[in-house]
């Protein structure tokens, strides 16, 4: 995995609660068994008609949020299924950073294992940033070592991410190569058995 | 005596391999299940890193997502296709054991399990799959991963896991004739919201439960991560080791009386502690259907749809009510439905469809309605037929399918058209879940079978003499 310290980005603002996983990435692109090219199908049918156009009602479409990368979303994102397909998606996308009050669980741990950084925000603090995307252009600048999102006009928000994960983050570590590091004590579990 | 301790404290005590301050545990699994959809990219990971699969004997491997439910040899889907004789051939080569389409074990992986006697309590189980809390029915820890998760156990049998605090869901009372453990499930997620589990692993407690069989607490764990929880399990008791009995990799003779001993003392202590109690008094309880697009937005059936000046995130009631193309304060009796689906892993276990069978038997699906019954797996399959419930399905008009996932995710060919509306007896309400643009109304196996004759939802209640 790749180590992520800083980024800076445009924000994408999706002001809705309770994103299941089957709105990020829809059941119909599961079938493939590579873990790239996703992204084309992120949020398929909230991007594009039943025909594939895309449609004007789902502002990832309108110019100004092209090549956001920042993910601003209401409570319990990626609830649901527990298809790692949905971080693929974003991440293939562009998306490095998911901002929200608060996570499902396994989308939360599948999204460390890809590189993108989940940040939990409370909705009061998110709501300022949200309707200024949805206004206009903003962009933030999360710091993950330091644990603080900057708008450049002097708003600055810390947020809390467990030290393991933050560690993993900065390091890009294989979680598998950090295992294998306790061989020993799983022959020995198995060998009590 | 030492400290009274909860059924995740036993367990998790006995799979620590190793513990830091500060880090999550690293936990043994003593059961991996595995399916096509989120295993590829997992067993491609380990042959890029030049690693193996540590225990194939603890590893477990059906086709259920994507299978044929009409014709098992006609696959149009050549991405499908390729997907299942991919596990095929990294379960040949890692040697793991495999149902597939044609095997008589196959079936949904989370009904499988538990019929083979492979899902047992005190155990640890994942799965690539969220409903793997199915599991805990038994008093197993049991949850669902993420694909690099899958290859991290596949590749090590551990995981590492925060612990997860404890909520007891005390459930007072005993549910009334005609009220299921789904509409409990339903009644519970609605009560409490979405998210209330998240961060928790819980337990159902309390008479009602108790009372359930266990394939309705297998419906009830299975819908733990609906309420944002990973795992949701039951105390082990008789009906627990009563089931297990006779299956197939449960040891029998002195040995399986030795194991019942075991499991029934990893039910939690008189005493024990959770950090968190919520209670729901299981008499006031009715038959409930789901009007919106998460399984929290429910209602008993003689209720309404929301009125949007009653409700907290007007915004997303409004879009959800939009979608599935509903007015506000609409009776949920007033419904029509177009599409029936009784399968899935919440609710396609035998006694599900004899129940559904029971109020079917001698009438007809309204015009109109199409209506399909999937069973969990091969073996249900067989045993409902030895017992006539297909003839009696298919007298009144249903389709009788191979066992899958099928109209569950809709990814084979079993899809709600768009603007369908369906009554199913499955998990998950979300937006094009059953198929883009489908609308789906989540309910018990009596709901979906009272719906496919009358055509809409009616209080199913009315209905519960014939099941008894
Ligand atoms: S039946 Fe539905 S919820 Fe259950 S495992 Fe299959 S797709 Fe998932």
């Amino acid at each position: 995995m790749e180590a992520i310290n800083t980024h800076k980005g445009l924000v994408y603002p999706l002001n809705r609660t309770n994103i299941d996983t089957d709105q990020i990435i829809p059941k119909q692109f599961l079938k493939r068994i590579e873990r790239t090219g996703f992204g084309q199908f992120l949020f398929y049918h909230w991007r594009f008609d039943d025909d594939g156009n895309k449609r004007s009602d789902f502002s990832l479409n309108n110019a100004e949020y092209q090549g956001a990368s920042i993910l601003l979303a209401g409570e319990n994102f990626g609830c649901g299924s527990s298809r790692e397909h949905a971080p693929w998606a974003l991440a293939d996308y562009g998306f490095r950073v998911i901002i929200a009050p608060s996570f499902a669980d396994i989308f939360y741990n599948n999204s460390l294992k890809n590189g993108i950084i989940p940040i939990k925000i409370a909705e009061s603090e998110l709501d300022e940033w949200m309707k200024a995307a949805e206004d206009s252009q903003l962009v933030l600048d999360v710091n993950l070592e330091n644990q603080s999102i900057t708008d450049g006009n002097g708003k600055e928000i810390h947020f809390d991410i467990p030290e393991y994960h933050k560690e993993k983050l900065l390091n890009g570590w294989d979680d598998i190569d950090l295992t294998l590091h306790q061989e020993a004590k799983i022959s020995a579990y198995e060998a009590a058995r | 005596m030492g400290k009274p301790e909860t059924i995740v404290d036993k367990i998790w005590k006995k799979h620590e391999v190793h513990k830091e301050e500060g880090r999550p545990d690293l936990l043994y699994i003593d059961l991996h299940l595995v399916h096509e959809v989120t295993s590829p990219q997992a067993f491609e990971g380990l042959r890029i890193n030049n690693r193996k699969v540590r225990r194939p004997d603890l590893t477990y491997a059906t086709m259920d997502h994507n299978v044929p439910t009409k014709n098992r040899d006609v696959i149009k889907d050549q991405v499908a296709q390729n997907q299942m004789e991919t596990l095929k051939k990294n379960c040949e080569d890692n040697g793991i054991k495999l149902a597939d389409m044609y095997h008589p074990d196959q079936g949904i992986v989370h009904v499988i399990g538990p019929q083979l006697g492979l899902t047992q309590p005190g155990k640890t189980i994942v799965c690539g799959d969220s409903h793997t809390s199915t599991h805990g029915a038994f008093g197993a820890l049991a949850f669902g991963i993420g694909t690099s998760e899958v290859e991290h156990v596949l590749a090590t049998q551990t995981i590492w896991q925060e612990r997860p605090k404890t909520m007891q869901v005390k459930v007072e009372g005993d549910l009334g004739p005609g009220v299921t453990a789904k509409d409990l499930i339903l009644a519970i997620i609605s009560k409490f919201g979405v998210r209330f589990g998240t961060g928790y692993v819980l337990e159902y407690t309390g008479e009602a439960v108790r009372n359930l069989s266990m394939e309705g607490r297998m419906t009830v764990c299975n819908m733990s991560i609906e309420a944002g929880a990973r795992a949701g399990l039951i105390s082990p008791d008789e009906t627990t080791v009563e089931f297990l009995k006779g299956k197939e990799y449960v040891p029998e003779g002195e040995a399986f009386d030795e194991l019942a001993e075991e499991w029934l003392q990893l039910a939690t202590d008189h005493d024990a502690v959770y950090d968190k109690t919520v209670t729901i008094n299981a008499e006031e309880i009715e038959p409930q259907v789901s009007w919106g697009t998460n399984p929290g937005m429910c209602v008993p059936v003689n209720g309404t749809t929301p009125d949007l000046n009653e409700v907290d995130y007007r915004e997303d009631v409004e879009r959800a009510l939009e979608y599935m193309g509903l007015e506000q304060n609409q009776p949920i009796t007033s419904i029509e439905i177009d599409h029936v689906f009784i399968g899935s892993c919440t609710n396609s276990r035998l006694s599900d469809l004899q129940k559904a069978a029971a109020i079917v038997k001698g009438k007809q699906v309204k015009s109109g309605v199409r209506a399909i019954v999937v069973p969990g797996s091969f073996s249900i399959k067989l045993q409902a037929e030895k017992e006539g419930l297909d003839t009696i399905f298919k007298d009144a008009g249903f389709e009788w399918r191979e066992a899958g996932c099928s109209m569950c995710l809709a990814m084979n060919d079993d899809v709600v058209p768009i603007g369908g509306r369906c009554a199913s007896t499955s998990n998950r309400n979300f937006e094009g879940r059953q198929g883009n643009g489908a609308r789906t109304h989540l309910v018990s196996p009596e709901m979906a079978a009272a719906a496919a004759i009358e055509g809409h939802f009616v209080d199913v209640r009315k209905y519960a003499e014939l099941v008894g």
